[in-house]
C-alpha cells in the first residue's frame, strides 16, 4: 500500500517537512520511492511565479533533446536550477544523471496569446518532451507549468532525501503547497511516471488505493483528451477525471465526487437535483471508480481537497493549526508536522464528502 | 405375414419411439388423453396366450385380441418426446426414448413437400459454449478488499435510453455553484439489468403471458427489483395499456405491426408511459426470417388484440418501406419518439450478424440522438416458430458480436451512449446470473432472456430436440398454445412464483460475483476480470488466456 500526504500552509514550507510527514508512516509503505509536487513556490522560484517551470530528470542526451525542442518552440530560458546532489555510495536510489528545473519565458509569438492558448502550448510542449525522451529512458518531463515543480525518484525515501539534500531545511527551496507520496509502483513495472502525484495543466492528484474500474476509466479517458496518456498507474485516472470534469466540462469541484462515486440510485431519487445527478452518472458512467481509495487533489488555484471511495475503505486524516493544514494517510504523519495542534480539530473524512481547504486555510466539508 | 411396405412411415423413422409395457398398463387412457400431439392411440393386438386350466400342467394355446397403447406411424402425429405420457401414467407403463436412427428430416420433406418447422431452439450445434470457457478470474485479495455480498450495498441497475456525452448536457451553473439542467435530454430509464425478452400474447398463451406480467409487477412492487418485460409483437390487453402497470412494459413493434392499432387507440387513455419501445428488426434464432404465428394459434382473443382474422400471421422479414439505416433512424425512431412526446426511450433489436457493428456504428453516430438501446440477439435463443433450416443453418453467436460492438464504441469514445443489451442462449445452463455477469464484463449494459422464462414456467423442451412444438399450438404444458383445455394445464400463480423466485436467486448470485471483484456497481466493460481457458476465445474477446 502506498502512503500519501499533503501540506498546505500560509508560509513557505521546505520539502523536508514532506519527508518527515512520509517517513513517520514508513511502516505502511515499502520504501521503494518518493515523489512530490510543490506548488505556489518560494525561495529561488518566488520571482518567477508567472512563468512556466519545467521539471526534468534526464541523461545528457535528454538534456540536448530538451534544449532542441524548447529552442524550436521558441521558449527562452530565464532561470535554471540543478539541485546539488549527494552521490555518495551506498544510497538506495536509482538516480538519473541530471535533475533540472528550468524556467522559461513564452515564445514571442505568444506575447499576445490568451491564457488558454498558453496552457495548451505548455501541455503540448511537455507531451513532446516526454515523447522525445521516452526511448531508452533518456529522460522524464514531469511538469511544465507556472509555479509548479515535481520531483520523483525510485529508492528509499530517506536516501532520496539525502541524495537531494532536502533533509536540511533552508529558505531557498520552498512552497506553500506540497503533495507527496511514498512507494514506487510495486504492483506493476517500476516506472518513474507511475509515481504519484500526477500533474496536468495545474491539476495535481495522488491516491492511496486500487482503482478496480481502471480498465473502463482508461478506455474512456484515452479518447477524451490528448493529455490523458501513460496510464502507468491506475491512480492517474483520478487526475484525468478531475481535469475532465473541472476544467474541460467546467463543473464545480463538488460534482467530482458525484462522478467518481455516484450516490446509490435509491438515494439519488430522493434528491431535488436527481435529474442532473442521473444525467452525469449516465454520461460519465465510465469514469466511476470502484475499489478502495483515498484521493488528494490540488486545483490550479491551489485549492486542496481530499475524498474517499464510496465505502471508505482507505484512511485519511486532516490535522491543522493556525497556519498549516496537513493531510495524511495516517495520523502519525500529522503528529510529526503539527505536534502541538489541537487534536480535537482533526478530521476523518467520511465516504460521502469532499473536504476542501481553500487559500485562507478554511476547511469545508461538502456533503455529497 | 405382413408385406414389407418400405415407403410407408414407420415408427423407427421418427425422432422419438414409445416404450410401452403392456403388462403394467391398466388401460386407464390417461396417456392418450394427455398427449396433445395424438402421437399415441389405442390399438388392438393379436396375442397368443398359453395357459393351463387343470390341476396338473396341461398347456394349451389360445389367441386373443388385446387392447394396447401404440405409437402413431404418421408424420403429422410424430411423438415429440415431451414425456407427458410418462408423467401421467400411474403405473410407469409408458415413456418415450430418443431414436438415434431417425430418418425424420428426410421423410418429413419427402412426404409433405415442405421442410420441418419447430419452436425456436438451436439443436444443430449443441457444443460447448463460449461463456463456459470464461471465468471471473480477477479476485480481489490483498491489493484491494473484496466486498461482502450480504453486508455491502450494490447498485445493480442498467440504463435504457440514449445517453448524451457529458459535454453536450444542457447544464448551467447557478450563482451558488450548482448545476441545473435547462434543456431537454433524451429519456433514460434505470432498470434491472435483465429484461424479460419479447414473447407475444399469441406466441404465449394468455395465462403464460399473464403469469409473466404478474411476476414482473410483483418483482417491482414487492421485491424492489425494477424488472421490465417486453410485450413481444402482438400488442397487449387494453386494460393493461390503461393501467399503471404499463410502466413496467416495453412495447414492441415489428414488421407486422400487430397490435398497434389498439395501442394507438389506447394512447389518450394511458395514465403511465411505457418503459420503452423496442423496434424489432431481426431475431437471433432465425435471422432474416420473419415472425410466424400459425392460424392454429390465432384464437379469438388473439384476433381481437391484434386486429386480424384467423389466418397464418406473418411478420415479413423486413420492415416495409425501410431501405436504409438512415431512414430507419429518421422514420421509425423519430415517429416513435414523437408518439410518446420524447418521454419514452426507443430501442432497436437486431439479430447478431456479420454486419452488426456497421449497424451499431451508424446508430451511435446518428445526429438526432434518438436511438435508446441496441438489443443484440444471437443464435441459440428464441422461442418462436420457424423453419428448421433457419434455426439450424442461419445465425450468429452473440458473445463475440457484443464484444465487437462494445470495442467499436470504445474506439470512438462513445461507450455507453447507446446502451448495449444482449441475448441468445443466455442462461442455457440454468444460471443466468453468471452469463449476464460475463456479458456485462464484455461490454453489455444488460441482457434479455426469453427461453429461460419458459423453462421457469415448466416447459418440457430442451436443446436436444425434446418437444420444441411451440409452433403447433399444442404445447403440452399450456405455455405456447391458445387451446383452452391446454392452457388450463398452466397455473399462472405458480408460474409467477417460479419467475419471482428465480429472479430473487439470480439477484443474490449477481452480488456473489460482484463482491469478489470488489465492485459495488455493475462491471460494464470490465473484461480485465475475465479469464478464458480457451486461447482462441481469449484472443477473440481480448481477455486473459489462462491454463
Ligand atoms: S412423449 Fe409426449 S408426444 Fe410422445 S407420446 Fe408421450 S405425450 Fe405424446
Ligand atoms: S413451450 Fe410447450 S411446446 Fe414449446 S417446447 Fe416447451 S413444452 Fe414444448
Amino acid at each position: 500500500m502506498c502512503r500519501i500526504g499533503a501540506i498546505k500552509s500560509r508560509h513557505y514550507v521546505h520539502p523536508s517537512q514532506a519527508l518527515l510527514l512520509m517517513q513517520s508512516q514508513q511502516k505502511g509503505h515499502d520504501n521503494s520511492g518518493f515523489a512530490m509536487v510543490m506548488q505556489d513556490l518560494g525561495g529561488i522560484f518566488e520571482n518567477y511565479k508567472h512563468l512556466p517551470t519545467l521539471s526534468l530528470a534526464c541523461t545528457d542526451e535528454g538534456l540536448q533533446i530538451t534544449k532542441a525542442i524548447m529552442d524550436a518552440r521558441g521558449f527562452r530560458l530565464v532561470h535554471e536550477w540543478e539541485p546539488e546532489t549527494n552521490r555518495q555510495p551506498g544510497l538506495d536510489i536509482q538516480a538519473m544523471p541530471h535533475y533540472v528545473y528550468q524556467t522559461f519565458d513564452y515564445p514571442d509569438a505568444y506575447a499576445d496569446a490568451s491564457q488558454e492558448e498558453k496552457e495548451q502550448l505548455l501541455l503540448d510542449t511537455r507531451l513532446e518532451l516526454r515523447r522525445g525522451m521516452e526511448e531508452d529512458c533518456k529522460g522524464f518531463a514531469y511538469s511544465f507549468w507556472p509555479d509548479v515543480i515535481t520531483l520523483k525518484e525510485i529508492g528509499d525515501p530517506r536516501d532520496i532525501g539525502t541524495f537531494f539534500n532536502i533533509w536540511e531545511p533552508d529558505d531557498q527551496f520552498t512552497a506553500k503547497v506540497i503533495t507527496a507520496q511514498c512507494r514506487q509502483n510495486t504492483n506493476y513495472a517500476i516506472v518513474r511516471y507511475a509515481a504519484h502525484p500526477f500533474f496536468l495543466q495545474g491539476y495535481t492528484a495522488l491516491a492511496n488505493g486500487e482503482n478496480t474500474f481502471y480498465q473502463k476509466n482508461k478506455e474512456f479517458q484515452q479518447n477524451l483528451h490528448r493529455g490523458y496518456i501513460g496510464f502507468e498507474s491506475d491512480s492517474q485516472c483520478f487526475l484525468y477525471t478531475l481535469h475532465h470534469t473541472h476544467r474541460e466540462l467546467g463543473w464545480p469541484l463538488s460534482y467530482y465526487k458525484h462522478v467518481i462515486t455516484p450516490l446509490p440510485f435509491e438515494d439519488v431519487v430522493k434528491r431535488e437535483d436527481q435529474q442532473q445527478l442521473l444525467a452525469m452518472r449516465q454520461s460519465l458512467a465510465h469514469l466511476e471508480i470502484n475499489g478502495p481509495n483515498t484521493i488528494i487533489g490540488v486545483l490550479p488555484d491551489n485549492t486542496m481537497f481530499t475524498c474517499c471511495d464510496a465505502k471508505k475503505l482507505r484512511p485519511v486524516v486532516l490535522g491543522r493549526d493556525e497556519d498549516t493544514v496537513v493531510l495524511s494517510s495516517e495520523v502519525c504523519g500529522v503528529n510529526e508536522i503539527l505536534p502541538n495542534r489541537n487534536w480535537e480539530t482533526d478530521m476523518y473524512p467520511n465516504e460521502r464528502e469532499i473536504v476542501v481547504i481553500d487559500n485562507n486555510l478554511e476547511v469545508q466539508r461538502w456533503k455529497q | 405375414m405382413e408385406t414389407v411396405k418400405i415407403n410407408d412411415i414407420a415408427c423407427n423413422d421418427l425422432p422419438w419411439k414409445i416404450q410401452y409395457h403392456p403388462e403394467r398398463c391398466t388401460l386407464c387412457g390417461s396417456c392418450i388423453a394427455a398427449c396433445t400431439f395424438d402421437a399415441i392411440g389405442p390399438k388392438m393386438e393379436r396375442r397368443r396366450l398359453t395357459f393351463t386350466d387343470s390341476a396338473t400342467p396341461e398347456p394349451k394355446t389360445r389367441f386373443v385380441a388385446q387392447p394396447v397403447i401404440g405409437q402413431q406411424n404418421a408424420i403429422k402425429n410424430f411423438c415429440r418426446g415431451c414425456g407427458v405420457c410418462e408423467r401421467v401414467c400411474p403405473n410407469n407403463a409408458i415413456s418415450s426414448s430418443r431414436n438415434p436412427d431417425s430418418r425424420f428430416n428426410v421423410v418429413y420433406a419427402t412426404s409433405t413437400g415442405t421442410g420441418p418447422k419447430r419452436g425456436g431452439r438451436n439443436n444443430l450445434e449443441v457444443q460447448s459454449r463460449t461463456l463456459d470457457t470464461l471465468r471471473v478470474g480477477r479476485i480481489s485479495q490483498m491489493t484491494d478488499p473484496s466486498l461482502d455480498a450480504q453486508r455491502h450495498t450494490f447498485d445493480c441497475l442498467a440504463p435504457l435510453g440514449r445517453i448524451l456525452p457529458a459535454g453536450t448536457l444542457p447544464l448551467n451553473q447557478t450563482a451558488d455553484g450548482k448545476l441545473v439542467q435547462d434543456g431537454q435530454t433524451p429519456p433514460v430509464r434505470w432498470i434491472y439489468p435483465i429484461i424479460i425478452g419479447d414473447m407475444s400474447i399469441g406466441a404465449l398463451s394468455w395465462r403464460m403471458w399473464e403469469a409473466v406480467s404478474m411476476a414482473v409487477a410483483y418483482l417491482n412492487e414487492e421485491c424492489g427489483l425494477p424488472v421490465r418485460m417486453c410485450s413481444g409483437e402482438g400488442g397487449m390487453p387494453v386494460r393493461l395499456l390503461k393501467s399503471r402497470y404499463l410502466k413496467y412494459m416495453i412495447l414492441q413493434i415489428a414488421s407486422g405491426h400487430f397490435g398497434w392499432n389498439r395501442i394507438i387507440q389506447a394512447m389518450p387513455h394511458m395514465i403511465e408511459d411505457p418503459a420503452g419501445v423496442l423496434i424489432k428488426i431481426g431475431q437471433g434464432a432465425k435471422p432474416g426470417d420473419g415472425g410466424l404465428l400459425m392460424a392454429a394459434k390465432v384464437a379469438e382473443h388473439i384476433q381481437a388484440i391484434r386486429g386480424v382474422p384467423k389466418a397464418d400471421l406473418l411478420s415479413p422479414p423486413n420492415h416495409q418501406g425501410l431501405y436504409s439505416i438512415e431512414e430507419s433512424v429518421q422514420k421509425m425512431f423519430l415517429s416513435f419518439n414523437a408518439a410518446f412526446k420524447f418521454r419514452v426511450p426507443v430501442a432497436i433489436k437486431v439479430a447478431a450478424s456479420a454486419t452488426s457493428v456497421s449497424v451499431f456504428n451508424n446508430l451511435v453516430r446518428d445526429p438526432y440522438n434518438i436511438v435508446g438501446g441496441f438489443f443484440l440477439d444471437g443464435i441459440d435463443g428464441g422461442t418462436g416458430a420457424a423453419h428448421d433450416i433457419s434455426l439450424d443453418h442461419t445465425g450468429h453467436p452473440a458473445v463475440s458480436k457484443l464484444r465487437d460492438c462494445y470495442l467499436a464504441a470504445v474506439a470512438q469514445g462513445r461507450q455507453g451512449q447507446i446502451p448495449l443489451w444482449a441475448a441468445g442462449g443466455l442462461g442455457k445452463t440454468g444460471n443466468l446470473a453468471a452469463d449476464a455477469f460475463k456479458m456485462m464484463c464484455l461490454g453489455a449494459n444488460g441482457v434479455f432472456t426469453g427461453k429461460l422464462i419458459l423453462q421457469m414456467a415448466g416447459c418440457l423442451g430442451n436443446d436436444h430436440g425434446r418437444c420444441n412444438a411451440c409452433n403447433t399450438g399444442l404445447c403440452p404444458v399450456g405455455i405456447t398454445t391458445q387451446q383452452p383445455v391446454l392452457v388450463k394445464r398452466l397455473d399462472p400463480e405458480r408460474v409467477a412464483e417460479n419467475i419471482v423466485n428465480y429472479f430473487l436467486a439470480m439477484d443474490v448470485e449477481l452480488r456473489k460475483l460482484m463482491a469478489p471483484i470488489g465492485n459495488s456497481s455493475l462491471p460494464i466493460g470490465r473484461s480485465d476480470c475475465l479469464v478464458s481457458s480457451d486461447k482462441a476465445v481469449a484472443d477473440r474477446l481480448q481477455v486473459q488466456y489462462v491454463c
